[in-house]
């Protein structure tokens, strides 16, 4: 199995979302499951206004890159190929926006020493 | 070959050196022993079982690497039978490199390289591009092939559908590039439409049962028919209306016409097929005057209810224009205009100015056929605009026309 990123980008602001998407995301890891994937970890981020970024050792104020549709979020899944992975990946839940996908080149957990 | 070989490698690379190595045995072999019965098929055999080898040699190398593929049970008992599986090989290819994950210029280009087996620098020169530029786009798509994982399978039957028009849209596509070359000087790029037609074949005789497939080959067969006929003999190009319909290519015709009728007796008729049927309707007609101008505005807004698409609906205007006359057919292209969607699209201005000039307002059609020449870059269709427009000029100065306009 191979591992990729899914980039969920969300023109909804996360305090918008209606209650039935937040419900639908809770879903997504038995769907994936059913499917013969596996979702690994899932990372919710709070509004771009809140994000610092650091360019070249300036602090400024607002996500890095300024676009319509904000990364709000990722998953990292376990699929057989591109195909399943698209597949899987149509299943996450969106208002207004899409998701990208990207093959992960590692992905580590650090552990407590 | 190649495309059976890459199905045990997964690789396009090391299934190129596979190919290569087998043709190097094949001299060693056919030279001591004799040629084969079955040349081609002696060559995908060894070409597999050197791939096999030479993965096998890298796993037992780098275990721990992560393998692209695990081969075929079968695949180490090479067999006549296993040569028979070439057609699936095939087709698994034509659908990794039509694969909508990547660009449609990085599909046509893998699709000449890779299912077509034409040389880097032929595909290059084919596409209008340097050679440089088409290695390093060719290695892009090979990158993200690899690093996505790109599946090297038939889809499953859900998406089947929407993957078989990716695959036939690439092949239309280099009909297309070859029919006009967008530049340069020949107006027929003769080895870009055989390719297609090749294709099209190929998808009609391993999915007989996706219509469409058949009704791209019939499109085409028709384009081909009457292909001989679209340029005089000092390259000149000759619209439908000065075409000599008796040069036309009739059994070429004829096998697009039953392509059709099984296409569409066997249901509800794609984009494809419909095009195909506007072709076949113009290739029945004995003249441009006789053609059923009626018929083919039905098939048209039947395009354009199935493939909404402004260059559809400006190929429609054109059946307007004969089916109800220009002023009908210049309001359907003004609205066009005020679309929007098809500025800098050099058919545009020359449709209008087509019309206007039937409609005797030769200011206006000059100014239009001005506009159509100011966006083409090929010189056949550009003499052809010079020639009108030159025409338009001398009407307007109250000088007899020149002859052929």
């Amino acid at each position: 199995m191979a591992q990729y990123a899914v980039l969920i980008y969300e023109r909804v602001a996360p305090e918008d979302l209606p209650p039935e998407i937040m419900e639908a995301h809770g879903a997504v890891p038995g769907k994936v499951a059913a499917l013969g994937g596996k979702e690994l970890a899932g990372l919710a981020l709070e509004p771009s206004a809140t994000a610092t970024s650091i360019r070249g050792g300036v602090v400024t104020d607002g996500p890095f890159i300024e676009t319509k549709e904000v990364l709000a979020g990722l998953t990292v899944i376990e699929a057989r190929d591109l195909d399943h992975a698209l597949a899987i990946a149509k299943l996450t839940p969106i208002v207004d926006g899409g998701v990208e996908v990207r093959p992960l080149l590692g992905f580590v957990i650090v552990e407590d020493t | 070959m190649l495309a059976a070989t890459v199905r045990v490698t997964r690789g396009l690379d090391s299934a190129e050196e596979a190919v290569q190595d087998a043709y190097v045995q094949a001299l060693r072999t056919w030279a001591r022993d004799g040629v084969p019965d079955r040349p081609g098929a002696w060559l995908t055999l060894v070409a597999r079982r050197t791939a096999l080898n030479a993965m096998q040699r890298r796993q037992t190398l780098a275990a721990k690497l992560p393998l692209l593929v695990v081969p075929d049970d079968g695949a180490e008992a090479a067999t006549e039978a296993e040569a028979e599986a070439i057609p699936d090989d095939r087709l698994r290819l034509v659908f990794t490199c039509c694969h909508p994950a990547l660009a449609q210029e990085a599909q046509i280009a893998l699709t000449l390289r890779y299912v077509c087996g034409v040389a880097t620098r032929d595909v290059a020169s084919a596409l209008l591009v340097s050679e440089a530029t088409m290695a390093a786009r060719l290695t892009r798509a090979k990158k993200k092939i690899a690093a996505a994982r790109i599946p090297y399978a038939i889809p499953a039957a859900g998406e089947l559908a929407e993957r078989v028009d990716a695959v036939l849209s690439v092949i239309h596509l280099l009909s297309t590039t070859g029919h006009v070359a967008p530049t340069g000087e020949a107006l027929v790029r003769d080895d870009l439409t055989d390719r297609a037609l090749d294709l099209a074949r190929m998808m009609m005789l391993l999915l007989p049962a996706e219509r469409e497939a058949a009704g791209l080959l019939a499109l085409l067969l028709v384009h081909q028919a009457r292909r001989a006929t679209r340029t005089s003999a000092d390259g000149a190009l000759r619209r439908l209306e000065e075409q000599d319909r008796a040069a036309w290519d009739r059994a070429l015709i004829g096998e697009a016409d039953r392509l059709l009728v099984a296409a569409l007796r066997a249901g509800p008729p794609g984009r494809f097929t419909l095009q195909a049927a506007i072709a076949a309707l113009h290739a029945q007609a004995p003249s441009q005057e006789e053609t059923d101008w009626a018929q083919i505005l039905v098939l048209y807004d039947e395009l354009l209810r199935v493939w909404p698409s402004p260059v559809v609906a400006l190929n429609r205007a054109v059946a307007v224009l004969m089916a109800d006359g220009p002023e009908t057919a210049l309001a359907e292209v003004e609205r066009l205009e005020r679309d929007g969607a098809l500025a800098g699209y050099r058919y545009l201005p020359a449709t209008k100015a087509d019309i206007l000039r039937r409609l005797g307002r030769d200011a206006e059609a000059v100014d239009a056929y001005r506009q159509a020449l100011a966006l083409t870059g090929n010189a056949a269709e550009r003499r052809f605009l010079e020639d009108r427009f030159g025409a338009g000029m001398a009407r307007l100065a109250g000088g007899p026309a020149p002859e052929g306009s």
